[in-house]
């Protein structure tokens, strides 16, 4: 099951009854959102940073000046050159190299990568988890319901990352120490979506309750469907307004949490580097003066967590009809 | 009074019971008991005497009830890698951690008043407007990310304050503290910044918000009024019953500290109990984990605990009615 942007859009726009234009674009430039969209120059900057990090991300083979990967094209006399505005910088590594000559540019753009899919991999799977669960129980209500969500409210009092370490710990353990990066990449989506379902639960859980008492659930009930049916084809779509926010503001976090995980070394492998490795490798060159190693990844990963931060935040706001 | 604390206590044992319960699970069940403590050359026969002689033939619920009651005993088995009992590694390190989380805390609670006080009252002014947007921003960094930059700005470039481990620290039997040293006092500030920051962005925001909803009420305009001066109207009234939910918060937030202390303790180098949580995830040593867990969990449910409790004597509300507010 997958929310696509269209979905949402158009679960968010059936809501609001926009009329006379009929085209798509037509009914996106008409509508509320839109509207405060352009009022707030801070959310259109930040949808503007959020696209272009997005964009080169995707497009990192494309745009990187080189391949860090590569270790026919590595030179260790390139090593550890500072920006190209520096001294000794060059242009060639435009925000210089690591000690194996790595440019830091192309090492942030393929990270950034990594970082986003895992991300969003990790917000897929929460709010997979989460919707179906809240679904089913907001639906089927009794043991069911109070069984699952007892287990969120005991998962709630931890933070999320100590849960995601945890589960990160014993997937380690069973899937044994020989381990190849596929794998680690798995367990970390793994750790990450099992982390953050609870809140997708709670909300999609609340909104079913209201919706299983409505007169086209009883109607769909009536001419026969069976349950799965009415949950996804009837129900989920005017579930799903809401999920919308949590996961633009949750993407930010599993961003964050990925990033953690891979700080504390039970991420990503430098072979395959996330925004988080980066910085835990760059960190322990920063006593030799090699600042840009760390503080661009940094710097990168700060710019993209604020940026889809307030895009969420713009999102809550703009989607909440008690603010208008 | 009495059922609301008893209901409090059975959830809090509950919750404890399915804590440890998870945490036995994975002693138990991930990873093999037997084969982390004897060698690759063991025979079959030797390996069915070592897992008899440990119980692991044992029906389940009789392994878990005795897995509980070394627990209760203060025996959390012996550490795959270290080779020491757990107990012994995790009161070795807690001094640390507490210290770092106590004063963190303290730092996050009373800054966070302060400023958040500051903010509500004098909302247009261009300093309240500072510390908002910094705010935001400290709520969306990550926290390492502020432990790294703050060591790049005063160890690296200024060369002021120490980047790793807790300097000099003074013993008394058991617990160890750093605050009598110099040295230790100094390796004390990046950490409490580091641990302490998103908390108290968080205390801050909330005391705002807070103020400024209880300053729009009835009984303030009366209070006003009633001719009382700006101080008594702000600090006996208002921020009386904006510390309601602050309480709460902070309470449940010393949990995430101790969480947080995790990342915070990794990028310090500090020997507290996070970087040996760390450590023991990274080479999958699964006694240490399961005991972190509990010791975790245990401290979620003590502070829970006392929240519950402190929330009942603050608001005088919940007392004369029958309702329970629903966490």
């Amino acid at each position: 099951m997958q929310i696509t942007p269209e979905d949402a859009r158009s679960a968010t726009l059936s809501t609001r009854q926009v009329q006379g234009s009929p085209s798509v674009m037509g009914r996106v430039l008409d509508s509320d959102i839109w509207y405060s969209f352009t009022r707030s120059w801070i959310t259109m900057l930040a949808a503007l940073i959020t696209l272009v990090l997005i964009l080169s991300a995707v497009f990192a083979h494309q745009i990187a000046p080189n391949d860090p990967f590569n270790l026919e094209s590595l030179s260790l006399l390139d090593g550890s050159k500072p920006p190209f505005w520096s001294a000794d910088g060059e242009w060639r590594f435009p925000l210089g190299t690591d000690q194996q000559g790595r440019c830091v540019l192309s090492s942030i753009l393929f990270g950034m990568r990594i970082s986003l899919i895992v991300g969003f991999l990790g917000v897929l799977l929460a709010a997979s988890i989460g919707i179906t669960l809240g679904l089913v129980a907001g639906y089927l209500g009794g043991t069911v319901d109070s069984v699952i969500m007892r287990v969120a409210d005991v998962q709630l009092t931890f933070p999320a990352i100590l849960i995601a370490l945890l589960i990160d710990g014993t997937m380690r353990a069973l899937v044994g120490t020989a381990r190849s990066e596929v794998l680690v990449f798995w367990v970390l989506v793994v750790s990450i979506g099992l982390s953050f379902w609870v809140q997708y639960a709670r909300t999609v859980r609340g909104s079913t309750m209201v919706e299983r008492n409505k007169e086209y659930v009883q109607a769909a009930r009536l001419i026969g469907l069976g349950n799965v049916t009415i949950l996804f084809r009837h129900v989920l779509p005017n579930v799903v307004g809401p999920v919308l926010v949590i996961a633009t503001i949750n993407m930010a976090l599993a961003i964050i949490t990925e990033a953690t995980l891979s700080f504390l070394g039970v991420g990503l492998p430098p072979t395959e580097p996330s925004l988080g490795t980066l910085i835990r490798l760059g960190n322990e060159f920063l006593f030799s003066g090699e600042w840009w190693v760390v503080i661009f990844p940094g710097l990168t990963l700060a710019i993209l967590v604020l940026a889809i931060n307030l895009l969420g935040d713009w999102l809550r706001d703009a989607l909440n009809p008690k603010l208008r | 009074m009495l059922a609301y604390i008893l209901r409090s206590l059975t959830q809090a044992t509950l919750v404890m019971l399915a804590v440890a319960f998870i945490a036995f699970s994975m002693f138990r069940y991930v990873g093999d008991p037997v084969a982390s403590i004897v060698g690759q050359d063991a025979t079959l026969k030797d390996r069915q005497e070592l897992s008899e002689s440990l119980g692991l033939n044992d029906p389940f619920p009789l392994q878990f009830a005795r897995f509980l009651g070394n627990a209760l005993q203060g025996d959390l088995g012996i550490s795959y890698r270290q080779g020491r009992p757990v107990a012994d590694l995790l009161i070795e390190r807690l001094p640390a951690t507490i210290e770092l989380a106590v004063i963190s805390a303290i730092v996050a609670l009373g800054l966070g008043l302060i400023l958040g006080i500051y903010a509500a009252l004098n909302r247009k002014g261009v300093i309240a407007n500072i510390v908002m947007s910094v705010s935001l921003i400290g709520v969306s960094l990550p926290t390492f990310l502020i432990g790294v930059g703050l060591i790049f700005l005063f160890s690296v470039y200024l060369r002021w304050l120490p980047s790793f481990g807790r300097g000099e620290v003074v013993a008394f039997g058991w617990w160890t503290t750093g605050l009598l040293t110099e040295s230790g006092r100094k390796s004390l500030i990046m950490p409490v910044i580091t641990l302490g920051f998103f908390q108290l962005t968080l205390i801050m925001r909330l005391v705002r918000a807070e103020m400024l909803e209880v300053m729009r009420t009835e009984y303030i305009k009366f209070a006003r009024a009633r001719g009382l001066s700006d101080g008594k109207v702000h600090y006996r009234h208002a921020l009386r019953n904006a510390m309601v939910p602050v309480i709460t918060i902070t309470g449940l937030q010393l949990g995430s500290i101790i969480a947080f202390a995790i990342v915070t303790e990794t990028v310090f180098n500090w020997p507290g109990l996070g970087a040996l949580f760390v450590r023991s995830v990274e080479v999958v040593d699964i006694p240490v984990m399961a005991a972190y867990l509990m010791f975790v969990g245990l401290v979620f449910v003590v502070v829970n605990l006392i929240v519950d409790v402190l929330y009942f004597l603050v608001d005088p509300r919940l007392r004369g009615g029958i309702t329970v507010p629903a966490r």
